[in-house]
């Protein structure tokens, strides 16, 4: 199939940047669409261009570094997918496809497509960690976990730290990656004691780096995983609840 | 040189408890004053730094990821193995021993072997209380599954995604340690080159791949958790970015290359599409209990397989291996599909897949079941392939998965080099010349929670009050001008073809020489060629840009040339180990039905290679094994 | 955004900068996550008020009477313990308060929310979620607060009302939406209230955390039906006058 990329190009975090056009005539409709990146690399080694830089590594969705704002969606149309995963089979022969990189002062621009996504392990730095130091733990099947409880944790702790809800965010908002993280360690036993200092430690670094939720919900739609908003009420909730807490009586509750 | 692996004395039950008695040990005021620099943020890294870090070490932690939590393990899907016995099914220590060495092809240490499933249990017990979110059983209980073979139920997961869970347990408990200030965090920072002082390992040197500067770190101890080396053969499950970068560097100054021939072939991974296809995407092995293999009995046949009719499919698997039939180990799985697809029998547009069909199995149980057990996995292959397989059977080949071989290290994980520390996949590990599934996960959380913290302290111990080696040593000024020497060098070529050609050449000669089957024919080929095709790469690879900003090329150029010469060890050990064992396959050595053929009387050893120079042949010293615990047996599959 | 930030690959220098304050009601009022709070609060004490205006207005349709009457009543609220129009009073202050907090969270966060992405994509969006009504928020808000204040200039202080007698409130109402323009203006303020409503009414269970994923669908549905109400009723009452079915 032929398609014509428009490629945002930025030779530094300062730098002014532009969009350059180039055509892919030709291309396998079996590649994905980083495998199309890799391709048009190739051919701009051969022209002495400089390739475009862009992150990547797992190429199979887990590991949360392909960060590409695809026709104005994060992580292109399909849902539920990560750039890496986006096939041009899903793309339409013949059309002009327009990529930039994610947009957030929280995430600085380093070089063309690649940005700085470190803010969010600094979110994390913050409290989002059970404190179990090695070798102090009991036997696993001690605590019971139900299920229910089990699963929705997971549904949350699947976030793999791309970046698209703050790319999609009208806002650029990272509610729903810190409500993802914060709700995976919050939804278990194990995390209750440090629940209260957790969120407002969490919610305030977050604040440091991003914009504020006005509950648009498009980083549920842009999110590859699929993570639900329900996790934002979540940490909404128990922001407002840490304020009244008494957090001296938390022990008396089993 | 005398490779001694320090295996304490005693029953194998009491060795290691005798061990950390037996150490010295670090008081913790001055745990403090020790410095040590742990690379890789993996499983294994992330983990040792943590736990090194809440002991009260100074630790410093260098990756190339953005984020710790982007290591390769986060990509780790089927499980992690422990002897915890929940499923009351006869397991223990002492089986998972003899499954692990048994699995490896008694090509393992025994004493590190019985450590590895000695701890296993802990290792679940401290991921639970880091939240890590393991499957429940409604009753709100740990669940497990069988794995790869194994007889007993032993595999903890988290849904498909237990390499992230597990990493982001580690990960999370970095974290602490960053905000903590005990361990100092670099990100983007890859490492070149190893500073060793009067035989002790006393720093790194490293690029900062967004500036480009070169900068040394220095430290008591140098650990490094670095991964394997798939990326070998270009095409491989592993990410793009996994290399041998750090532990090839290591080994030019001095760390022995432990059996590098032994690299893990995974049966049921999406075959290539075309040229362009950049890796390859494991299918999970689960898919075997339900699917049947075939091929059509003609290579000529050309009709979609729904037309093929059964007479004239060839379950191959089932023909050859009656008893575990589709269900065999994944070496004899993947040999199979080579045979057939070798012979002309392949299926596909390029003819290089076998068919994994669920028509029997959707018919049987219908739909619905099929469904719960395997749709994200059926929907990843509809998004890579453009096929549903609900309707069409999937199209699979072997590929390359986990290496095996690695640096030498002794039963404290010490190199021979005096302070330098291989923890992972990194090292040459405790799986032998085959790791079972499930197994490489609970290695690296050995290995970095349990392991390294207890053994560390007995080299630490006599250095209190020597300050670490200065970063303005001569000894760190040699090798920061040698890792900017190496840069300046390949930018300067300014040749014609890409670093991608080079690596895809690469991967072609390691695949087709050194992969599934290997004879001595081939590996004499792959030892002319790729010395040719390093050649080439030093007078032709072509690179723009500096070495002073963001430059993927220049990061990957330095990544391939490494490999150019790594990939001749591997294929020097593997012609030199005249037997076939585990993932080593010589053509020359087999049994009459076309297994794996051992030869203990010779080769019952680890072969650890010592650098001597670009194209110059390295010396091998061998550490013999022994199984006093387990019996030397011959596998059967039959 | 300086280069060395970038550069390091290792973001530390916050975007908002600033270390939270010491007194627990400050530092909540501080972060965005509390100011949403507070402006879901203040959101349904205006939701209360704009529902009990509307219901209170009905009584237009019942004739001078009855809605001068209520008009009074409202005067007497909470005699005899208070004196007059002194419960009312309170209200109004509440009111005023929540319309307060209201606006200067909202003009606070939309501060914030640019500072968050000082660059702006190049390339138009492709929403997928984000709907009219949740992006017009900030338009919409500022065209009801506008509207607001016509309406108190209108029919309660009189001073856009050249017929305004005071306490008459249905001659004064009737009177005001008689005329063409100013009905327009009530219809459209109407709808742009009813859009701010839609989205106001579903993101207040989101701020303040009321989520259970078996009532989500209902949190919609009473956002709709609510916002749609509202609007109906509001527009009907200048509509009817304009159109002389209430005269
Ligand atoms: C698709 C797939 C599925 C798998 N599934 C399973 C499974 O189900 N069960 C199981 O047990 N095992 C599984 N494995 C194997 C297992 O995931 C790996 O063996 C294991 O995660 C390796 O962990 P590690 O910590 O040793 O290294 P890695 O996770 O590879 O980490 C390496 C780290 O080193 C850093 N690094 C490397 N070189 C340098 C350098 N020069 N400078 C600075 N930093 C450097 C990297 O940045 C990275 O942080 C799977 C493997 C693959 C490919
Ligand atoms: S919440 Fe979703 S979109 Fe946001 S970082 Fe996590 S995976 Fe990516
Ligand atoms: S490259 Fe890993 S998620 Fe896309």
């Amino acid at each position: 199939m032929d398609l014509t990329l428009r490629v945002w190009r930025q030779a530094g975090p300062d730098s002014p940047g532009r969009f350059e056009t180039y055509a892919m005539p030709g291309v396998s409709e079996d590649m994905s669409f980083l495998e199309l990146f890799d391709v048009l690399n190739e051919q701009l080694l051969a022209d002495n261009e400089e390739p475009v830089a862009f992150d990547h590594d797992c190429r199979e969705g887990i590991c949360g570094s392909c960060a590409m704002m695809i026709d104005g969606r994060a992580h292109g149309p399909e849902k539920g997918t990560a750039t890496c995963q986006l096939h041009l089979r899903k793309l339409k022969n013949g059309s002009v496809i327009t990529v930039e990189p994610w947009r957030s002062a929280g995430f600085p621009i380093i070089k063309d497509l690649a940005v700085d996504r470190s803010a969010f392990d600094r979110i994390v730095e913050s409290g989002g960690f059970i404190t179990a130091p090695t070798g102090a733990a009991r036997d696993a099947n001690e605590i019971l976990v139900p299920k229910e409880a089990s699963d929705a944790a997971m549904d949350a702790a699947a976030c793999i730290g791309c970046g698209a809800c703050v790319a999609a965010c009208p806002n650029s908002a990272a509610q729903l990656f810190t409500a993802a993280k914060y709700s995976h360690l919050s939804l278990l036993p194990q995390g209750q004691p440090e629940r209260y200092t957790r969120v407002v430690a969490m919610v305030e670094e977050m604040e440091k780096y991003f914009g504020s939720c006005t509950n648009h919900g498009e980083c549920e739609q842009a999110c590859p995983k699929e993570i639900s908003i329900d996790f934002i009420a979540m940490l909404n909730r128990d922001f407002v609840k840490a304020q009244f807490k008494n957090t001296r009586l938390s022990g008396q509750r089993a | 040189m005398k490779l001694d692996s320090h295996v304490p004395e005693g029953p194998i039950a009491d060795k290691w408890d005798n061990h950390k008695f037996d150490v010295k040990l670090v008081n913790p005021a001055n745990k403090r004053k020790f410095h040590v620099l742990v690379v890789g943020s993996g499983l294994a890294g992330a983990s040792a730094a943590a736990t090194l870090g809440e002991l009260g070490y100074q630790v410093t932690m260098l990756t190339f990821h953005d984020s710790p939590r982007r290591a390769h393990s986060i990509a780790a899907q089927g499980g992690i193995n422990a002897a915890k016995n929940y499923r009351n099914d006869g397991d223990s220590v002492q089986r998972l021993f003899y499954d692990t060495v048994k699995g490896g092809d008694f090509r393992a240490r025994e004493a590190n072997v019985y450590r590895l499933a000695q701890v296993s249990v802990n290792i679940i017990d401290q991921c639970v209380a880091q939240g890590v979110p393991f499957a429940r059983e409604y009753g709100g209980l740990l669940d497990n599954r069988s794995f790869g073979g194994a007889q007993v139920s032993r595999t903890f997961y988290a849904r498909g995604q237990t390499g992230q869970q597990l990493l982001l347990g580690a990960y999370q408990a970095l974290a602490r340690q960053v905000h903590l200030g005990n361990v100092d965090l670099h990100t983007r920072t890859e490492m070149l080159d190893l500073v060793v002082k009067d035989g002790r390992a006393c720093g790194v040197v490293a690029r900062h791949l967004i500036t480009g500067q070169v900068k040394s770190f220095a430290g008591h101890a140098v650990v490094l958790a670095t991964g394997g080396y798939g990326n070998v053969f270009y095409l491989s499950t592993n990410a793009m970015a996994s290399n041998v970068t750090a532990a090839w560097r290591a080994h030019k100054r001095g760390a022995l290359m432990a059996n590098p021939c032994f690299t893990q072939i995974h049966p049921t991974c999406i075959p290539a599409s075309d040229d362009f296809q950049s890796k390859l995407t494991l299918m999970s092995e689960s898919l075997r209990n339900d699917g049947r293999i075939w091929v059509p009995e003609s290579g000529t046949d050309t009709r979609s397989p729904d037309q093929i009719p059964e007479s004239e499919r060839d379950y191959y698997l089932e023909r050859r291996y009656p008893t575990f039939g589709n269900l065999v180990p994944r070496d004899v799985a993947s040999r199979a599909s080579k045979r057939e697809v070798d012979e002309g029998r392949g299926v596909g547009p390029i003819k290089n897949g076998v068919y994994l069909d669920f028509g029997e199995a959707i018919n049987r149980l219908g739909r619905h079941t099929m469904e719960e057990r395997y749709d994200n996995l059926f929907q990843m292959y509809e998004r890579i392939t453009g096929d549903d397989p609900y309707k069409v059977p999937m199209r699979i080949y072997p590929a390359v998965h986990y290496t095996m071989g690695g640096l030498w290290v002794d039963y404290n994980l010490m190199s021979n080099v005096a302070g330098l520390y291989v923890l992972g996949e990194a090292n040459f590990s405790d799986h032998g010349a085959n790791r079972l599934g499930a197994s490489a996960l609970m290695q690296g959380l050995a290995d970095g929670y349990f392991v390294l913290p207890a053994t560390i302290n007995d080299y630490l111990a006599p250095l209190l009050g020597s300050p670490a080696v200065g970063t303005d040593d001569p000894a760190f000024k040699a090798a920061e001008s040698n890792v900017a020497d190496q840069t300046n060098r390949m930018l300067s070529v300014k040749g014609t073809k890409s670093v991608d050609h080079f690596h895809r050449e690469l991967g072609k000669i390691m695949w087709n020489d050194c992969g599934m089957a290997r004879s001595a024919e081939t590996l004499d080929n792959a030892l002319s060629a790729i010395p040719a095709l390093r050649d080439e790469f030093w007078t032709d690879v072509k690179i723009l840009g500096d070495g002073e900003s963001f430059n993927q090329s220049l990061e990957k150029a330095g990544r391939v040339a490494d490999f150019l010469e790594f990939g001749e060890l591997l294929v020097r050990d593997a012609r030199d180990r005249e037997e076939s064992c585990g993932g080593h396959f010589r053509v020359e050595h087999q049994t009459e039905d076309g297994e794996a053929l051992r030869d203990d009387d010779n080769f019952a050893y680890a072969a650890a290679w010592e650098w001597k120079g670009v194209g110059e042949q390295p010396e091998v010293h061998k550490e013999p094994l022994t199984f006093d615990n387990v019996h030397l047996a011959q596998r059967s599959y039959k | 955004m300086t280069a060395t930030q970038a550069n390091t690959g290792q973001h530390r220098q916050p975007v908002h900068p600033g270390t939270p304050p010491a007194h627990p009601v400050l530092r909540f009022w501080r972060s965005a996550v509390g100011k949403k709070w507070i402006m879901a609060v203040t959101g349904i004490m205006l939701l209360g008020f704009v529902f009990a205006h509307m219901v209170g207005n009905l009584k237009i349709y019942l004739g001078a009477g009855p809605l001068n009457t209520y008009a009074e009543w409202l005067r007497n609220l909470g005699e005899p313990a208070l004196p007059r129009t002194v419960l009312l009073w309170i209200m109004r202050i509440g009111l005023i308060g929540a319309f307060f907090l209201h606006i200067v969270s909202a003009a606070q966060l939309t501060r914030m929310n640019q500072r968050a992405r000082p660059s702006k994509y190049q390339s138009p969006r492709d929403y997928a979620a984000a709907s009219f009504a949740s992006r017009t928020m900030r338009w919409t808000g500022v065209i009801v607060g506008l509207y607001l204040i016509f309406h108190l200039m209108d029919l309660t202080w009189g001073n856009a009302n050249p017929r305004y007698v005071r306490g008459d409130t249905y001659e004064n109402v009737i009177h005001s939406f008689k005329r063409v323009p100013v009905a327009i203006v009530y219809i459209l303020a109407n709808i742009a209230l009813a859009i701010h409503i839609f989205h106001g009414a579903w993101s207040m269970f989101q701020s303040l955390g009321l989520n259970n994923p078996k009532w989500n669908r209902a949190r919609r549905t009473f956002a709709m039906g609510f916002a749609t109400l509202i609007g109906v009723v509001n527009i009907s009452f200048p509509l009817m006058v304009v159109t002389g079915v209430v005269k």
